[in-house]
């Protein structure tokens, strides 16, 4: 995958953990929490959809790395590089 | 002129009376909608597929799930929770309650279940097994969601409401269950309000339907609305349904001090338990909780003018319903006797406050809805004053005694009284 797809994928679950949010406004750079009303179930929902859809584990000492768009597609890009888009 | 019941002897602060109600039912979604539903003959009851089961019938609600609740939080919850959120927001709708300047601290929340648990268990497993039974897979949600305390914490997180909140497992006698534990708090100065009935989710588990069938208690019919027939000679079993009725309940002292219409005043009840058997039905310990309930309210059974079934359409179960009823009732001249999950199935912890429900406006419009879908009555339930297949009218509705059993042998009843 690439950062681009990495990035629609993170959108894709955050539409899906919270439907109510407007996605479209979302500051890459921002933290998450700053823009979109989540918390830590929310966070764990991102990492369980991302154990499910793609096999992807994530360590509970790298949940930080989840803070923003930005630093959540950094983190994943070498975890997914060689995921196939499908 | 109301005949005399023990309770209005009471102080008002130990008077307990219906201020408001909220319920979502296979055949409405709101009380008049139901009350004309059953008037008018409407059966809930429809075709229906679950997993692993496969095609069976079941009655449904279709409730606007997110009038009160956002698309997260019913993502985030249950069936049972959204059903409970549901009927809680439209009892205080009905209440009149001033809810914003309501002290929450001061409100409880008695949640009637008769299981809670299997839909949302059922639900990981079934995830979990797509990827070869990964336990890595298994949601952080299922813990909150399968907490029994569930149903009734997310009607208290979706109102703000910081009492007490539990749920009250008592089978498929939980909905009466719930009132009676409302009333007992409300006594016991423990809050001063409570949102009491039951809930039900259980269509959505596919094991209630496995269960009903292996037991050859499920209902089958071609025609889903017929499938469901208490007290009728070709009786099959059971239509599960979901579904909800919440009260708001309030001493009178409390209610008078705000005006608040008054929709009935609990007057008597009782829950005893068969201790014979797991799954049937004791008609002696039955009828003592309907004498109980009686005594308490000070009332001979002559003096009840609806008496609400519990009957589910299964056959020893209407039975043995009939025994305890002939033994309470069979020298009642004005008593009648109707059943409403013959429209819509048996709504398991829902069960005894939807029914009740559906008779509480018999106080002021004198109609009795009849039991439907009887062809031919069973000799063994051929009860005097059953109300057969057509509404009937009343010259006298004052009392309602509606009685709700379940499983392990436990039995409620309780009796309403026409406010005057």
């Amino acid at each position: 995958m690439t950062p681009a797809e990495i990035r629609d994928e993170i959108l894709d679950i955050l539409e899906d953990i919270s439907p109510d949010e407007d996605l479209d406004s979302l500051d890459d750079e921002k933290a998450f929490r700053d823009q979109l009303e989540l918390d830590s179930m929310d966070f764990l929902d991102i990492v369980m959809e991302l154990r499910k859809r793609h096999r992807v584990q994530i360590p509970e000492e790298d949940y930080g790395n989840l803070a923003s768009m930005h630093s959540t597609v950094t983190y994943l890009e070498p975890k997914m590089k060689d995921i196939v888009k499908s | 002129m109301i005949a005399p019941n023990r309770a209005a002897k009471l102080p008002d602060d130990q008077r307990i009376v219906i201020t408001g109600l909220g319920l979502t039912s296979p055949n409405g979604n709101d009380w008049g909608t139901f009350r004309n539903a059953l008037l008018e003959k409407q059966s809930g009851v429809q075709p229906y597929e679950i997993r692993y089961f496969g095609k069976t019938l079941a009655g449904i609600c279709d409730f606007e799930q997110t009038r009160y609740q956002s698309r997260k939080d019913l993502r985030r919850g249950t069936r049972a929770g959204s059903v409970g959120v549901y009927c809680a927001n439209e009892a205080i709708k009905r209440s009149g309650l001033d809810w914003d300047n309501v002290d929450k601290s001061r409100v409880g929340i008695y949640v009637g279940v008769t299981e809670h648990g299997n839909v949302e268990t059922e639900n990981e497993i079934h995830v979990i097994k797509g990827f070869d039974y990964d336990t890595s897979c298994w949601s952080h949600h299922h813990n909150p969601r399968t907490v029994a305390n569930n149903p009734a914490g997310e009607v208290a997180l979706n109102l703000g409401v910081t009492g007490p909140h539990y749920t009250i497992g008592a089978a498929c006698a939980a909905g009466n269950a719930g009132i009676i534990q409302g009333a007992q708090m409300l006594r016991l100065q423990e809050c001063d309000l409570a949102i009491a009935g039951g809930t039900s989710e259980s269509v959505h588990t596919f094991g209630i339907f496995a269960s009903f069938n292996s037991q050859n208690a499920l209902a089958t019919h071609e025609n889903p609305t017929l499938a469901s027939r208490p007290f009728d000679i070709g009786r099959n079993g059971i239509v599960v349904a979901e579904g909800g009725c919440l009260y708001t309940l309030e001493r009178l002292s409390d209610a008078k001090l705000r005006g608040a219409e008054i929709i009935g005043e609990l007057v008597g009840y009782a829950i005893n338990t068969d201790a014979t058997d797991f799954v049937l039905p004791n008609p002696e310990r039955q009828a003592q909780c309907i004498h109980m309930a009686l005594d308490r309210a000070g009332l001979t059974p002559d003096e009840i003018d609806i008496v609400s079934t519990h009957a589910t359409g299964t056959t020893s179960g209407d039975s043995q319903e009939c025994i305890a009823l002939r033994d309470v009732f069979g020298n009642s001249q004005n008593t009648r006797i109707n059943n409403t999950k013959s429209y819509i199935g048996h709504a398991m912890g829902a069960a005894g406050s939807l029914e009740l429900a559906g008779n509480l406006p018999s106080f002021r419009d004198k109609v009795v809805h009849p039991t439907i879908n009887v062809d031919e009555v069973d000799p063994d339930c051929d009860l005097r004053g059953l109300v057969v297949n057509e509404p009937q009218e009343s010259k006298r509705v004052d009392y309602i005694l509606n009685n709700s059993f379940g499983m392990l042998g436990i039995n409620s009843v309780v009796i309403i009284s026409r406010f005057q």
